[in-house]
Protein backbone atom coordinates (compact mmCIF):
# COMPACT_ATOMS: atom_id res chain seq x y z
CA UNK A 1 0.00 0.00 0.00
CA UNK A 2 1.22 2.90 -0.76
CA UNK A 3 1.91 5.85 1.46
CA UNK A 4 -1.27 8.25 0.76
CA UNK A 5 -2.95 5.19 0.29
CA UNK A 6 -2.52 4.65 4.24
CA UNK A 7 -2.33 7.89 5.43
CA UNK A 8 -5.93 7.98 4.16
CA UNK A 9 -6.77 4.71 5.84
CA UNK A 10 -5.50 5.92 8.79
CA UNK A 11 -7.79 10.02 8.51
CA UNK A 12 -10.97 7.41 7.70
CA UNK A 13 -10.62 6.07 11.05
CA UNK A 14 -9.89 9.04 13.08
CA UNK A 15 -12.86 10.71 11.23
CA UNK A 16 -15.60 7.76 12.43
CA UNK A 17 -13.56 7.84 16.20
CA UNK A 18 -15.04 11.56 16.29
CA UNK A 19 -18.14 10.18 15.00
CA UNK A 20 -18.60 8.09 17.74
CA UNK A 21 -17.04 10.62 20.60
CA UNK A 22 -19.71 12.70 19.02
CA UNK A 23 -22.76 10.19 19.47
CA UNK A 24 -21.32 9.41 23.04
CA UNK A 25 -22.01 12.87 23.57
CA UNK A 26 -25.11 13.49 22.22
CA UNK A 27 -26.55 10.83 24.61
CA UNK A 28 -24.95 12.30 27.58
CA UNK A 29 -26.89 15.94 26.56
CA UNK A 30 -29.89 13.59 26.02
CA UNK A 31 -29.49 12.91 30.32
CA UNK A 32 -29.04 16.47 31.01
CA UNK A 33 -31.93 17.54 29.17
CA UNK A 34 -34.40 14.23 30.18
CA UNK A 35 -32.97 15.41 33.91
CA UNK A 36 -34.26 19.06 32.73
CA UNK A 37 -37.06 17.60 32.26
CA UNK A 38 -38.16 15.46 35.34
CA UNK A 39 -37.21 19.03 36.86
CA UNK A 40 -39.87 20.33 35.17
CA UNK A 41 -42.75 17.81 35.70
CA UNK A 42 -42.08 18.14 39.59
CA UNK A 43 -42.21 21.53 40.00
CA UNK A 44 -44.76 22.62 37.09
CA UNK A 45 -47.66 22.96 39.61
CA UNK A 46 -45.69 24.82 41.91
CA UNK A 47 -46.51 28.32 40.41
CA UNK A 48 -46.70 29.58 44.34
CA UNK A 49 -49.71 32.03 43.70
CA UNK A 50 -47.89 33.48 40.33
CA UNK A 51 -49.39 33.42 36.78
CA UNK A 52 -49.82 29.66 35.51
CA UNK A 53 -48.63 27.56 32.14
CA UNK A 54 -52.00 28.34 31.05
CA UNK A 55 -51.74 31.76 31.65
CA UNK A 56 -48.65 32.53 29.72
CA UNK A 57 -48.92 29.42 26.93
CA UNK A 58 -50.14 30.69 23.64
CA UNK A 59 -50.29 27.16 21.38
CA UNK A 60 -50.04 29.27 18.44
CA UNK A 61 -46.62 30.74 18.74
CA UNK A 62 -45.26 27.03 20.15
CA UNK A 63 -46.80 25.90 16.73
CA UNK A 64 -45.04 28.45 15.18
CA UNK A 65 -41.61 27.82 16.69
CA UNK A 66 -42.38 23.98 15.96
CA UNK A 67 -42.88 24.93 12.25
CA UNK A 68 -40.09 26.50 12.11
CA UNK A 69 -37.42 23.68 13.66
CA UNK A 70 -39.15 21.05 11.68
CA UNK A 71 -38.32 22.47 8.53
CA UNK A 72 -34.92 23.59 9.09
CA UNK A 73 -34.47 19.75 9.77
CA UNK A 74 -35.50 19.40 6.55
CA UNK A 75 -33.15 22.01 4.86
CA UNK A 76 -30.21 20.54 6.92
CA UNK A 77 -31.26 17.27 5.38
CA UNK A 78 -31.30 18.37 1.05
CA UNK A 79 -27.53 19.86 2.77
CA UNK A 80 -26.08 16.56 3.47
CA UNK A 81 -27.65 15.23 0.31
CA UNK A 82 -25.66 17.86 -1.42
CA UNK A 83 -22.78 17.24 0.90
CA UNK A 84 -23.48 13.43 -0.66
CA UNK A 85 -23.31 14.50 -4.40
CA UNK A 86 -20.28 17.15 -3.84
CA UNK A 87 -22.19 20.05 -4.61
CA UNK A 88 -20.58 22.79 -2.45
CA UNK A 89 -22.43 25.74 -3.76
CA UNK A 90 -25.58 24.03 -2.81
CA UNK A 91 -24.89 22.74 0.08
CA UNK A 92 -23.51 25.96 1.05
CA UNK A 93 -26.65 27.28 0.04
CA UNK A 94 -29.29 25.03 1.94
CA UNK A 95 -27.22 25.79 5.41
CA UNK A 96 -28.05 29.31 5.13
CA UNK A 97 -31.42 28.57 5.00
CA UNK A 98 -31.27 26.52 7.95
CA UNK A 99 -29.15 28.77 9.81
CA UNK A 100 -32.16 31.66 9.01
CA UNK A 101 -34.66 28.95 10.23
CA UNK A 102 -32.59 28.41 13.58
CA UNK A 103 -32.23 32.77 13.91
CA UNK A 104 -36.01 33.02 13.26
CA UNK A 105 -36.43 29.93 16.06
CA UNK A 106 -34.20 31.91 18.59
CA UNK A 107 -35.92 35.40 17.77
CA UNK A 108 -39.27 33.72 18.32
CA UNK A 109 -38.27 32.52 21.82
CA UNK A 110 -36.83 35.53 22.74
CA UNK A 111 -40.07 37.54 22.08
CA UNK A 112 -41.85 34.52 24.46
CA UNK A 113 -39.44 35.63 27.32
CA UNK A 114 -39.31 39.25 27.15
CA UNK A 115 -43.24 39.42 26.40
CA UNK A 116 -43.30 36.78 29.71
CA UNK A 117 -41.26 38.98 32.07
CA UNK A 118 -42.99 41.76 30.79
CA UNK A 119 -46.23 39.95 32.43
CA UNK A 120 -44.17 39.39 35.64
CA UNK A 121 -43.46 35.60 34.67
CA UNK A 122 -39.35 36.18 34.96
CA UNK A 123 -37.64 32.91 36.42
CA UNK A 124 -37.53 34.27 39.90
CA UNK A 125 -40.97 33.85 40.63
CA UNK A 126 -42.22 30.70 41.09
CA UNK A 127 -40.80 26.99 41.05
CA UNK A 128 -42.55 26.39 37.86
CA UNK A 129 -41.08 29.18 35.88
CA UNK A 130 -37.40 28.25 37.16
CA UNK A 131 -37.40 25.13 35.99
CA UNK A 132 -39.35 26.46 32.63
CA UNK A 133 -36.30 29.07 31.67
CA UNK A 134 -33.84 26.05 33.07
CA UNK A 135 -34.81 23.55 30.45
CA UNK A 136 -36.72 25.80 27.27
CA UNK A 137 -33.01 28.03 27.99
CA UNK A 138 -30.77 25.14 27.83
CA UNK A 139 -32.19 24.09 24.73
CA UNK A 140 -32.36 27.26 22.83
CA UNK A 141 -28.70 27.95 23.88
CA UNK A 142 -28.46 24.46 22.26
CA UNK A 143 -29.49 26.01 18.91
CA UNK A 144 -27.59 29.41 19.50
CA UNK A 145 -24.39 26.80 19.60
CA UNK A 146 -25.30 25.19 16.48
CA UNK A 147 -26.45 28.66 14.66
CA UNK A 148 -22.60 29.35 15.25
CA UNK A 149 -21.61 25.94 14.04
CA UNK A 150 -23.53 26.16 10.93
CA UNK A 151 -21.67 29.92 10.46
CA UNK A 152 -18.09 28.06 11.01
CA UNK A 153 -18.94 25.34 8.49
CA UNK A 154 -20.04 27.56 6.18
CA UNK A 155 -16.87 29.00 6.69
CA UNK A 156 -14.60 26.04 6.16
CA UNK A 157 -16.56 24.82 3.43
CA UNK A 158 -15.66 28.37 1.51
CA UNK A 159 -12.06 28.16 2.34
CA UNK A 160 -11.01 24.49 2.28
CA UNK A 161 -13.73 23.40 0.14
CA UNK A 162 -15.30 20.05 0.70
CA UNK A 163 -12.48 17.88 1.86
CA UNK A 164 -12.72 14.85 4.46
CA UNK A 165 -12.67 16.47 7.32
CA UNK A 166 -14.98 19.10 6.81
CA UNK A 167 -17.60 16.41 5.25
CA UNK A 168 -17.36 14.62 8.89
CA UNK A 169 -18.01 18.13 10.69
CA UNK A 170 -21.06 19.03 8.71
CA UNK A 171 -22.29 15.22 9.29
CA UNK A 172 -21.47 16.12 13.24
CA UNK A 173 -23.26 18.90 13.10
CA UNK A 174 -26.56 17.64 11.50
CA UNK A 175 -26.42 15.11 14.12
CA UNK A 176 -26.44 17.65 16.68
CA UNK A 177 -29.42 19.48 14.65
CA UNK A 178 -31.40 16.87 14.48
CA UNK A 179 -31.08 16.22 18.25
CA UNK A 180 -32.17 19.41 18.99
CA UNK A 181 -35.29 18.99 17.12
CA UNK A 182 -35.95 15.93 18.88
CA UNK A 183 -35.45 17.21 22.14
CA UNK A 184 -37.91 20.27 20.93
CA UNK A 185 -40.19 17.50 20.59
CA UNK A 186 -40.04 16.70 24.07
CA UNK A 187 -40.66 20.29 25.04
CA UNK A 188 -43.83 20.82 23.41
CA UNK A 189 -45.02 17.42 24.60
CA UNK A 190 -44.14 17.76 28.09
CA UNK A 191 -44.37 21.78 28.60
CA UNK A 192 -46.70 23.39 26.12
CA UNK A 193 -49.41 20.94 25.29
CA UNK A 194 -50.01 19.68 28.86
CA UNK A 195 -49.44 23.30 30.17
CA UNK A 196 -52.50 24.94 28.46
CA UNK A 197 -54.95 22.15 29.14
CA UNK B 1 -39.28 5.21 -13.61
CA UNK B 2 -37.33 5.81 -10.53
CA UNK B 3 -39.24 4.29 -7.54
CA UNK B 4 -39.62 7.41 -5.49
CA UNK B 5 -38.57 6.14 -2.25
CA UNK B 6 -35.25 5.22 -3.52
CA UNK B 7 -34.20 9.05 -4.04
CA UNK B 8 -31.95 10.52 -1.10
CA UNK B 9 -34.59 13.60 -0.71
CA UNK B 10 -37.54 11.42 -0.60
CA UNK B 11 -36.86 9.95 2.73
CA UNK B 12 -36.38 13.40 3.83
CA UNK B 13 -39.71 14.75 2.46
CA UNK B 14 -41.20 11.27 4.42
CA UNK B 15 -40.05 12.20 7.42
CA UNK B 16 -41.10 15.07 7.58
CA UNK B 17 -44.50 14.71 5.97
CA UNK B 18 -44.85 12.45 9.01
CA UNK B 19 -43.42 14.98 11.48
CA UNK B 20 -45.69 17.40 10.18
CA UNK B 21 -48.74 14.66 11.24
CA UNK B 22 -47.51 13.56 14.24
CA UNK B 23 -47.02 17.09 15.68
CA UNK B 24 -50.22 18.12 14.04
CA UNK B 25 -52.57 15.69 15.47
CA UNK B 26 -51.67 16.69 18.96
CA UNK B 27 -51.70 20.38 18.86
CA UNK B 28 -55.33 20.08 17.11
CA UNK B 29 -56.29 17.72 20.10
CA UNK B 30 -55.32 20.29 23.00
CA UNK B 31 -55.72 23.54 20.93
CA UNK B 32 -59.79 22.43 20.26
CA UNK B 33 -60.16 21.25 23.06
CA UNK B 34 -61.09 17.81 21.67
CA UNK B 35 -59.70 15.82 24.29
CA UNK B 36 -58.91 16.40 27.76
CA UNK B 37 -57.53 14.79 31.02
CA UNK B 38 -55.85 11.40 30.62
CA UNK B 39 -57.03 10.52 26.87
CA UNK B 40 -55.36 13.80 25.96
CA UNK B 41 -52.30 13.01 27.66
CA UNK B 42 -52.18 9.62 25.74
CA UNK B 43 -52.50 11.02 22.42
CA UNK B 44 -49.79 13.71 23.14
CA UNK B 45 -47.43 10.97 24.47
CA UNK B 46 -48.20 8.36 21.38
CA UNK B 47 -47.39 11.13 19.04
CA UNK B 48 -44.44 12.22 20.96
CA UNK B 49 -42.78 8.72 21.24
CA UNK B 50 -43.55 7.94 17.23
CA UNK B 51 -42.23 11.13 16.28
CA UNK B 52 -39.15 10.78 17.96
CA UNK B 53 -39.04 7.36 16.03
CA UNK B 54 -39.39 8.74 12.80
CA UNK B 55 -37.06 11.61 13.29
CA UNK B 56 -33.99 8.80 14.53
CA UNK B 57 -35.18 6.81 11.39
CA UNK B 58 -35.89 9.21 8.82
CA UNK B 59 -33.21 11.97 9.88
CA UNK B 60 -30.55 10.43 11.58
CA UNK B 61 -30.75 7.18 9.54
CA UNK B 62 -30.58 5.07 12.52
CA UNK B 63 -31.36 1.48 11.76
CA UNK B 64 -30.41 -1.95 13.18
CA UNK B 65 -28.61 -3.24 9.88
CA UNK B 66 -26.46 -0.17 9.18
CA UNK B 67 -25.86 1.69 12.22
CA UNK B 68 -22.54 0.28 14.35
CA UNK B 69 -23.44 -1.62 17.34
CA UNK B 70 -22.02 0.52 19.56
CA UNK B 71 -23.83 3.31 18.59
CA UNK B 72 -26.82 1.37 19.10
CA UNK B 73 -24.97 -0.05 22.61
CA UNK B 74 -24.95 3.67 23.84
CA UNK B 75 -28.55 4.23 23.07
CA UNK B 76 -29.80 1.95 24.48
CA UNK B 77 -27.57 2.82 27.61
CA UNK B 78 -28.57 6.17 27.84
CA UNK B 79 -32.36 5.42 27.72
CA UNK B 80 -31.97 2.75 30.55
CA UNK B 81 -29.96 5.58 32.63
CA UNK B 82 -32.82 8.27 31.48
CA UNK B 83 -35.54 5.52 32.86
CA UNK B 84 -33.68 4.73 36.18
CA UNK B 85 -33.36 8.45 36.76
CA UNK B 86 -36.98 10.06 35.48
CA UNK B 87 -38.86 7.24 36.28
CA UNK B 88 -37.11 7.20 39.77
CA UNK B 89 -37.36 11.29 40.64
CA UNK B 90 -40.59 11.16 39.45
CA UNK B 91 -41.75 8.32 41.38
CA UNK B 92 -39.77 9.74 44.69
CA UNK B 93 -41.52 12.97 44.15
CA UNK B 94 -44.79 12.11 43.65
CA UNK B 95 -44.71 9.84 46.51
CA UNK B 96 -43.64 12.96 48.89
CA UNK B 97 -46.70 15.20 47.80
CA UNK B 98 -48.92 12.34 48.83
CA UNK B 99 -47.22 12.31 52.14
CA UNK B 100 -47.01 15.50 52.42
CA UNK B 101 -50.90 16.05 51.54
Amino acid sequence: MSVSAVLEEEEKKSLEAREFGFWIYLMTDAIIFALLFATYVVLSKNSAAGPTSNELFDLRHTAGETALLLISSLTFGFASIAQRAGNQTHVVRWLIVTLLLGLGFLAMEMVEFQGMIAKGAGPDVSGFLSAFYTLIGTHGLHVAFGCLGIVVMIGQIQVKGLTQPVRSRVFRLGLFWHFLDIVWIGIFSVVYLPGVM
Amino acid sequence: MHRFADRPAARYIIGFALAVILTAIPFTVVGAGLLTGPPAYAVIAAGAVMQVIVHLVYFLHLDLKSTPVENVFFLGFAAVLIFIMVGGSLWIMTDLHHRMM
